[in-house]
């Protein structure tokens, strides 16, 4: 598989290392930083090219037309990881592209330009800490973009409406769905005849938008 | 008739003050507070601080109802961008967008974004320049 790697800060650098390591894959790195480059270079040998990936005939060089299974647009420029990916996969025509995001506020720009999926520290940071010290009652685990669905974690409180009722007499939001129940470290997919109980960590899954509807259902009195 | 000027620099400015002696209603949009002193000491027009790529320094500056935005900030790709958040989000009909690489301008030009190329225009004129030089001696009688 040839994967293109455009950005050779920590995050391309580290990522390009682990592509190799299994020695199965061919990998280019792209950097414009000389500084940078040079460093690389040591490591990376010919694998690793200087100049700035979003210039087409860098892209050229490093072997954009074959074209390759996935190009990873990882620099620390959101417009940068913005522009590549719509040449990779718009001129090019390579079907995996991955862009990172910088500024989680510019995220709605790569949604407003279809790219997807995008990687982002911050968001995956957050959502860790939202769900190892869990501020709100209703925390996000993961995004399903594509699919338009996103997986939740909800906790059910002593008195909360659903403690007590099994899942078939739940009167859950439309495009929802209970997915398991873990219980004093044991879980069990949630099936209609699973009963709740106060303490029971419930994932779900859902439609965006939709979780307001949910919370009333499993945890507002 | 309202206009935004996004990147207020040497481009962006004296767009900003040529359309503002042609009767638009312009606002400019930079970073750097510095710009505004590029439209001089008696700027009528509107100025907001900020990023283009900030969607809500955009809506501030009156994206939604502007007539014409033109993008002009010293970095190609960030120019592309915000094009194509204004003509796309906004649905803005004239996006005007200066890229200085004559490539990405073609590439984006082609997918339906008013790209204006400045090196490709100096590369013609100076193209013409030289060819004068040409054609001169030629014209000169023997």
């Amino acid at each position: 598989m040839y994967i293109l790697v455009a950005g050779g800060g920590k995050v391309g650098a580290n990522f390009a290392r682990v592509l190799l390591q299994d020695g199965k894959r061919e990998v280019t790195l792209i950097e414009q930083r000389r500084d940078r480059f040079e460093r690389l270079e040591h490591e990376f040998e010919h694998q690793v090219l200087l100049g700035d990936a979003t210039e087409i005939y860098v892209l050229e060089r490093a072997g954009i037309a074959r074209p390759p299974e996935v190009v990873a647009a990882l620099t620390g420029d959101d417009e940068d990881n913005l522009i590549i990916s719509q040449l990779a996969r718009e001129k090019y025509g390579v079907p995996k592209v991955i862009a990172r995001v910088n500024d989680p506020r510019n995220q709605a720009h790569f949604d407003l330009l279809g790219i997807s999926p995008t990687v982002s520290a911050t968001r995956g940071l957050m959502a860790l800490i939202e769900h190892e010290v869990p501020e709100h009652d209703l925390v996000h685990l993961l995004e399903l973009r594509k699919e338009n669905l996103e997986i939740v974690e909800v906790m059910i409180d002593q008195g909360a409406p659903a403690a007590g009722k099994r899942v078939e007499k739940l009167d859950l939001p439309e495009g929802s769905r209970l997915i398991s129940i873990t219980r004093n470290g044991h879980s069990e997919i949630a099936v209609g005849a699973t009963e709740l109980q106060p303490g029971d960590q419930v994932l779900a899954i859902l439609q965006p938008g939709k979780e307001d509807e949910l919370r009333r259902v499993l945890l507002k009195t | 008739m309202k206009a935004l000027v996004i990147g207020c620099g040497r481009v962006g400015s004296s767009i900003a003050l040529q359309l503002d002696r042609e009767g638009w209603d312009v606002t400019a949009v930079d970073e750097k507070e510095e710009a505004l002193s590029r439209l001089g000491d008696h700027w009528n027009g509107g100025f907001v601080l900020g990023h283009g790529m900030d969607i809500e320094v955009l809506r501030q500056a009156g994206i939604e109802d502007a007539d014409a935005v033109v993008v002009a900030t010293d970095g190609d790709n960030t120019n592309i961008v915000i094009g194509q958040v204004a003509q796309q989000r906004f649905d803005n009909q004239c996006v005007v967008v200066r890229v200085l690489d004559p490539a990405r301008a073609e590439f984006y030009r082609r997918r339906g974004l008013r790209t204006i190329c400045p090196t490709s225009v100096a590369i013609d004129v100076l193209l013409d320049a030289v060819r004068a030089c040409e054609i001169r001696p030629a014209e000169a009688p023997a």
